[in-house]
Parts: C-alpha cells; structure tokens; sequence
C-alpha cells in the first residue's frame, strides 16, 4: 500500500498535552523504593496523554525501574503488564485511583501502546515486559 | 509474542487492532483506511459536499475536531472536493480551559493554513461562562453553555458567510446522544441525531463526517501522526447524564466493540409515525432575535433574560413566552441573519452589536 503524503508539519507529540501545561514535561522521576541497577531490574519509560498525567503528580513521563521477575511468585513470573499496572497503583498514581484502575487492569476508555503497538495485540496484561520498553496510556474519556 | 503482520499489506507490522472490525493493521494502512471510511462517509449517496462550498469546522483544540480538520484537508486535496475550508471556534470564557484549548486552535490555523475565527460568548451574549457560573451556580451551567454554544456557532458560521458547519462528533459520541434520547424518551431528537446531516429551514447545514469513526481510531491518528490538539476536561460540574452513558457504552465495547456500531445502527432504525411527527411543535423564528425556535423565544434568548433579570435557577423553568421586546436596560441577542452582518454594509451599531461586527477573520 503506498503511503500517501499530506505536507502537514506539526511539531506534536500527539498525545493532548503541551509542554506549558504540563508541570516538568521532561522529569524523570525516581521510583520510590527503586531497587539497585543491575540484572535484577529492567527500565521502563512510561508516557501519559489524553489528560491522564493529571493522575500523575501532572508529570507527563516518567521513567521506573521494576524487578526483572514478579516479588513472590513462586516459579520465577517475569514482569507483566498486570504486575506494572497494580506497581503504578501503588507507587506513581497521585489520585483518583477509579480513573485509571479497573480490577487489575485499567478503566476501559484507557488506551495503552506498547512500543508504540496497540497492546491488544501484545497480549494486554500477559505481555512481559522487557529492559527500556516504553508504555504509552492515553485516556479517551474526555470530550473532544 | 512474536510480531502480527498487517492483515492488509501482509508486510509491516500490525502496530492497530480496529475496534469496529478486528483487523490487525500497520500503521500506514490504518491511516489510509481511516481516511477512506471517513471520505466514503462523506460521498455516500448524494454526498454532504457539493463543489465550491464554504465549509467551518467547529474547532475546539480538542482531538476530535482537530483531527477533522487534519483529514478534511488531506482529503479536500486528495480527492479534490473544491472546498474552501475554515476554523471556527466558540471561546465560553472558561478561565484555565478553552484559553488553553484556543491557544491549540491558533497553532492549528498556521498548521493547516485555514482561516480562523473566534467568537465569545461575552462579545454576543454580554456574559462569559466564569459570569453566569458566579451567578447561577455549578448545577445547571451546563444548560447555558450548551444552549449559546449551538447559537453562536451558527451566528459565527454566517458572519463568515458559511454553508455548512462540519462537527468532530465521533460514532462514540453518535451512540452516546441515541442512548441518552432514548433514556429520556425525547422521540423527536431520537429521530434525528443519527442523521449525517441535518438541516431545517434558516438554519445552517451541519455534518458530522466522523459519524462512524471510533473514538479509538480519532485517538490513535492523532497519536501517531503527531497531531496537536489539547486535553482538558471541563472546570465546571461535567454533563453527569452523558459522563453515565459514556461510561456504560465503553463498558460494553470492552465486551464487544461492534455495540458502537449497532447502537447507531438501533438509532437509525427508529422511524417515527406520520400521526407522531404531526404531533410535534412546528418551528418558527424567535420574534427577540431572529433564530430558529420553537416557542415564540428561543432558549437563548429565555436564558439571556433570566441572567440579566438576576433570577438564577428559574431563568431554567423560565416559559419562553414572554414579550417580544426585552425589558428596558437588559442585555439582547443581536438579529440573527442568514448573511445578515457578512453582506449588510457597516452601520453604526452600539454594544454588543459593534462589537460582534468587529470580529474579523483572524
């Protein structure tokens, strides 16, 4: 399929928020409790749009480090979608838990992006996360 | 998981799942499927354009609007629909909301090269939102800002000397107001609001070209091609009615995406009896200033005497009745004409008038 050009610049990043309204668009904030480097943990780069950084401290990214293999699973867990979204429940949501959360994944009208992929087609909470993946979550339930 | 190829181009890799057909598609396709559905949508049996068309997009800076005016323009040159397209914005004068959102529309107009007009509710209707919330409380401001919204689009789009106000109602929003009508039991907009066009005598052609585009699509186009639109929520209390559908109608496309679809599909279906359309209140024009209604004052016009007279939540039971002439020393719409302020030469005008004249095409 050819791919059509439109000669529309813009200079977005297309996700709802400008850097003006967003208290330190570029912070990268330190988990708390963030475990040593090493083997032992992977980087993830975390994206809000749609309105959603509101829920998170108004930082629109955020960069964490998880444990490589879910605490206290039994036959060594890898990391999962399931594991980062009840650890950002707990460690990054600065409010409103029911507008992000839902059971243990997120309210439907949250889209999420998994390297730029649509994660219902990488699994949604049963995809394992690896070193310096980027997680984009980007709310539709405000109006337009 | 091992990466899904596009079941369109069997190349790249699928990067969408559409919600409205299960398709795994890469990212180009996806553009260039979004883009045909939205232009079949728009040429569909007689078409919603005809050639050398005014055309306003209402543009709020949010990512429905903006990414119509993003597709309208690729496609008015793509297919060559010979429209002359322009930015209209309605500014309620909500501190810390729409100043933001209309910070977005002006890049906007640069982006595409559209011309941009902007017209506030404090230049036509002597109030701002901050005003009559001070005045009328949280409740029931939803009520004003609906009603003087869909007015000054209208009066934006003739001083502009438009044919058509295009909107970025999307198939979620579509299915939204049909499951709201039909909760409220209000057959008469039941009847119309699936409609892709709609319009009545003296009034403007209004289209929504996104009628079946799903809110995740509008999202995800924006999203990778990099648009930018703004994301805020209202500071004033939200339409809790619609907020409960909204919520209840994503609940069910988590189940099954195509209940968008065949809600609208339901909405469409619903034919009204001669004997029942006979029954509903004719329309004519409001004898205060000139717009479509149908009591003897438009809505606006009740609400606007209600504010000025202080009375602040009766001017919402408020029977639209009354005299044809406001009371003496209160606040008035303009006449609303067709082309009335485009064509007429300037006159010297007073208040809010002059100054609704002096808006130019920025």
């Amino acid at each position: 399929m050819s791919t059509i050009s439109d000669d529309i610049v813009t200079s977005s990043n297309g996700l709802g928020y400008t850097s003006a309204s967003a208290t330190h668009p570029e912070t990268m904030v330190k988990p708390p409790a963030a475990p040593s480097t090493g083997e032992d943990t992977i980087e993830i780069r975390l994206e809000f749009g749609g309105g959603l950084h509101l829920l998170f401290s108004s930082k629109p990214k955020h960069a964490i480090r998880l444990p490589r293999f879910v605490p206290g699973s039994s036959s060594a867990q890898p990391t999962n979608m399931r594991y980062l979204v009840k650890w950002m429940k707990e460690n990054l949501l600065s409010e409103r838990e029911e507008m992000f959360g839902d059971g243990d994944g997120v309210r439907p009208g949250i889209l999420v992006l998994v390297n730029d992929a649509d994660w219902e087609l990488e699994g949604e909470l049963e995809y394992e996360l690896r070193d310096r993946d980027e997680i984009v979550f980007i709310s539709t339930l405000h109006g337009g | 998981m091992p990466p899904t190829p596009c079941s369109l181009c069997h190349t790249a890799r699928a990067l969408v799942k559409r919600p409205k057909t299960g398709q795994q598609v890469c990212k180009d396709c996806f553009f260039e499927v979004f883009e045909t559905e939205v232009h079949n949508t728009i040429v569909e049996g007689q078409g919603i354009f005809s050639r050398g068309e005014r055309v306003a997009i209402g543009a709020s800076g949010g990512k429905d609007s903006t990414v119509l005016a993003h597709v309208l323009s690729v496609l008015n040159k793509r297919y060559d629909y010979g429209l002359d397209l322009y930015l209209l914005s309605i500014d309620e004068g909500i501190t810390g909301y729409r100043d933001d959102s209309l910070e977005t529309v002006k890049q906007n107009q640069v982006e595409y090269g559209l011309p941009l007009k902007i017209l506030s509710y404090s230049e036509l209707y002597g109030w701002t939102m901050d005003k009559i919330v001070e005045q009328v409380g949280r409740r029931n401001n939803c009520t004003f800002c609906g009603v003087f919204r869909r007015q000054a689009l209208d009066r934006g789009a003739a001083q502009l000397g438009v044919d058509h106000i295009v909107t970025g109602h999307n198939a979620d929003d579509i299915a939204e107001t049909v499951l709201m009508n039909i909760m409220r039991g209000d057959i008469a907009r039941l009847g119309r609001c699936t409609a892709v066009t709609t319009q009545s005598e003296d009034t403007i052609k209004r289209s929504k070209p996104f009628k079946y585009a799903y809110e995740k699509e509008i999202v995800m186009y924006a999203y990778f091609k990099k648009l930018t639109y703004f994301s805020t929520e209202c500071i004033y209390s939200p339409d809790a009615y619609r907020g409960h559908a909204r919520v209840f109608l994503k609940d069910l496309e988590a189940i099954r995406p195509s209940a968008i679809i065949d809600i609208i599909h339901s909405g469409e279906s619903f034919v009204l009896e001669q004997s029942v359309q006979k029954g509903m209140k004719a329309m004519q024009t409001c004898l205060r200033c000139g717009y479509i209604s149908s009591n003897d004052l438009c809505k606006a016009c009740a609400l606007l005497e209600g504010l000025e007279a202080g009375l602040d939540r009766s001017a919402l039971r408020q029977t639209q009745d009354s005299g044809t002439a406001a009371p003496e020393g209160y606040r008035t719409i303009p006449k609303y004409e067709r082309y009335g302020s485009y064509s007429q030469p300037a006159a010297p005008t007073e208040g809010i008038e002059k100054a609704v004249q002096a808006i130019e095409i920025r």
